[in-house]
């Protein structure tokens, strides 16, 4: 018997493909995503907005609040760890923590590394905004992808410039001549192995969801039709008005997200989303998807 | 032949992708007219919560409770199988299933993520070359009625992890990560 291999790691992700992961703060916010029908939670002390709104360091939750939401539900449990924190993400494999996210909305610990994901039992999630930037995170172990988006802002077009950036770049890797390879994964910044794995298959050699900025069912849709294979929402449902109704309605979205019929009648009924924000009117500093290397 | 596979959430496009490697053609099934005129049907892995939901809201569970009562084949790897079952420990509250075999299957059995494995599994039936299961937070069966046959154990502590009812099939791994199709084939023979 071998516990914790790579096939196990990708394995849960492909077990969450075409489902929602939602962010919760609380163990009742976990309990109404559950109900709601979620795939997995994400355990946070504060949603992205809120960690946007306050400022400050932002840190892994506290130990007692995984816990708890742990206990509450049965469905997954995610937790963020700082890029690069690597003690913070042997914290969260000891608490028991499912899935490790190994995230930009936390204040960075190291400005050169991340975490060498290869040497935990419990599998990572990785942000990318590019092909090169997912494939260096799955040379370094991540089991799973998702796009960065701008989390926090309820402002889908990040999240769609980075799937559209990564399914391009893969269809450019497919139509070349193999000994362009090289070059490309040179250019990729990416080890070539993984580079010419993407050129045969036409995919990725993990899971990808879609994250930051998505708000309503529509969002939700949009990116699946764009090709990633599941969704984190963030922000988008507990800072919105009607928080069960529009978890209902996003994850119910995320798997009919080609019938615009279906699509139609889940959007009956919502009150406000989160407000959103222009990513513009956002300081160059301030923005989250920068932070990786 | 066709082959639906359950498409509300979870892993079905790697089953698509067995049936593809065999030869067969699937067609995914999100509502209830996509069940017309199949023989066979695979519930995949995901959630077993999130798909139950959805079965509810889209009208999947009694029209698949009257088609198994007709004798469609069909089989359930992990959540598929807590679907299956017609007692599950470890619920989520009362969570919707379709209760159909004869099975007492408890969630996640081997713990959490961090517990999940590959192993060898006994199934004399593949023939003697062994089957390799791999184990996501998966589920184990801990008892089987008078008309369950066990096709499969643990070999490691001989847990039940695959059984048989008429042409219902359930299995608590995933055959459709392990790149071997041996039980794929097996399932189109039912």
């Amino acid at each position: 018997m071998e516990r914790a291999t790579f096939t196990t790691k990708v394995g849960l992700a492909q077990m969450l493909k075409g489902g929602v992961i939602m962010d919760v703060v609380t163990p009742e916010q976990a309990r109404i995503a559950e109900e709601a029908g979620a795939a997995a939670v994400m355990a946070l002390e504060r949603v992205p907005a809120d960690i946007r709104a306050q400022g400050g360091v932002a840190r892994m939750s506290s130990a007692d609040l995984i816990l708890a939401i742990i206990e509450a539900v049965t469905i997954p449990v995610m937790a963020k760890a700082r890029i690069g924190h690597f003690v913070e993400a042997q914290v969260l494999e000891a608490l028991g923590v499912d899935y490790i996210d190994e995230s930009e909305v936390l204040t960075p610990a190291d400005e050169e590394h991340h975490i060498n994901k290869h040497a935990f039992r419990v599998p990572f999630v990785c942000g990318c905004r590019d092909l090169g930037e997912a494939l260096r995170r799955v040379s370094e172990g991540a089991a799973m992808l998702r796009t960065k988006g701008e989390a926090g802002t309820g402002n889908v077009v990040e999240a769609v410039r980075h799937a559209r950036a990564v399914y391009s770049q893969i269809r450019t890797l497919q139509n070349m001549h193999p000994d362009e390879l090289f070059l490309a994964a040179k250019q990729l910044q990416s080890p070539y192995e993984l580079v010419r794995t993407v050129a045969e298959t036409g995919r990725l050699p993990v899971v990808n969801f879609a994250a930051g900025g998505i708000a309503t069912p529509a969002d939700a849709a949009l990116m699946m039709q764009l090709g990633v294979d599941g969704i984190f929402v963030g922000s988008g449902i507990f800072k919105s008005s009607d928080p069960a109704q529009r978890a209902r309605a996003i994850v119910e979205a995320t798997t009919h997200y080609n019938e615009p019929e279906i699509l139609a009648q889940v959007s009956r009924g919502l009150s406000d989303a989160m407000p959103g924000i222009e990513i513009s009117a956002i300081p160059a500093e301030n923005l989250l998807a920068t932070r990786g290397w | 032949m066709t082959v639906g596979i359950l498409a509300l959430q979870g892993d079905f496009r790697e089953h698509a992708e067995a049936l593809q490697r065999l030869g067969v053609t699937s067609r995914l099934v999100r509502l209830p007219q996509h069940l017309e005129g199949l023989e066979r049907l695979i519930i995949p892995g995901g959630e077993s919560t999130t798909i139950g939901k959805l079965m509810v809201t889209y009208n999947l569970l009694e029209p698949l409770q009257q088609r198994a009562n007709e004798h469609l084949a069909i089989w359930g790897t992990c959540a598929g199988a807590i679907l299956m079952a017609r007692q599950i420990d470890n619920a989520y509250r009362d969570q919707p299933r379709l209760g159909i075999m004869d099975i007492r299957i408890r969630r996640n059995t081997f713990g959490r993520q961090i517990d999940s494995f590959e192993a060898h599994i006994d199934l004399p039936l593949l023939g003697a070359e062994p089957l390799k299961g791999v184990f996501i937070r998966a589920p184990g069966i801990e008892s089987a009625g008078p008309n369950v046959e066990v096709l499969g154990r643990l070999s490691s502590d001989g847990t039940i992890v695959a059984a048989r009812q008429q042409r219902l099939l359930v299995t608590t791994f995933h055959p459709e990560l392990a790149g071997d199709d041996r039980l794929h084939r097996y399932f189109l023979t039912l």
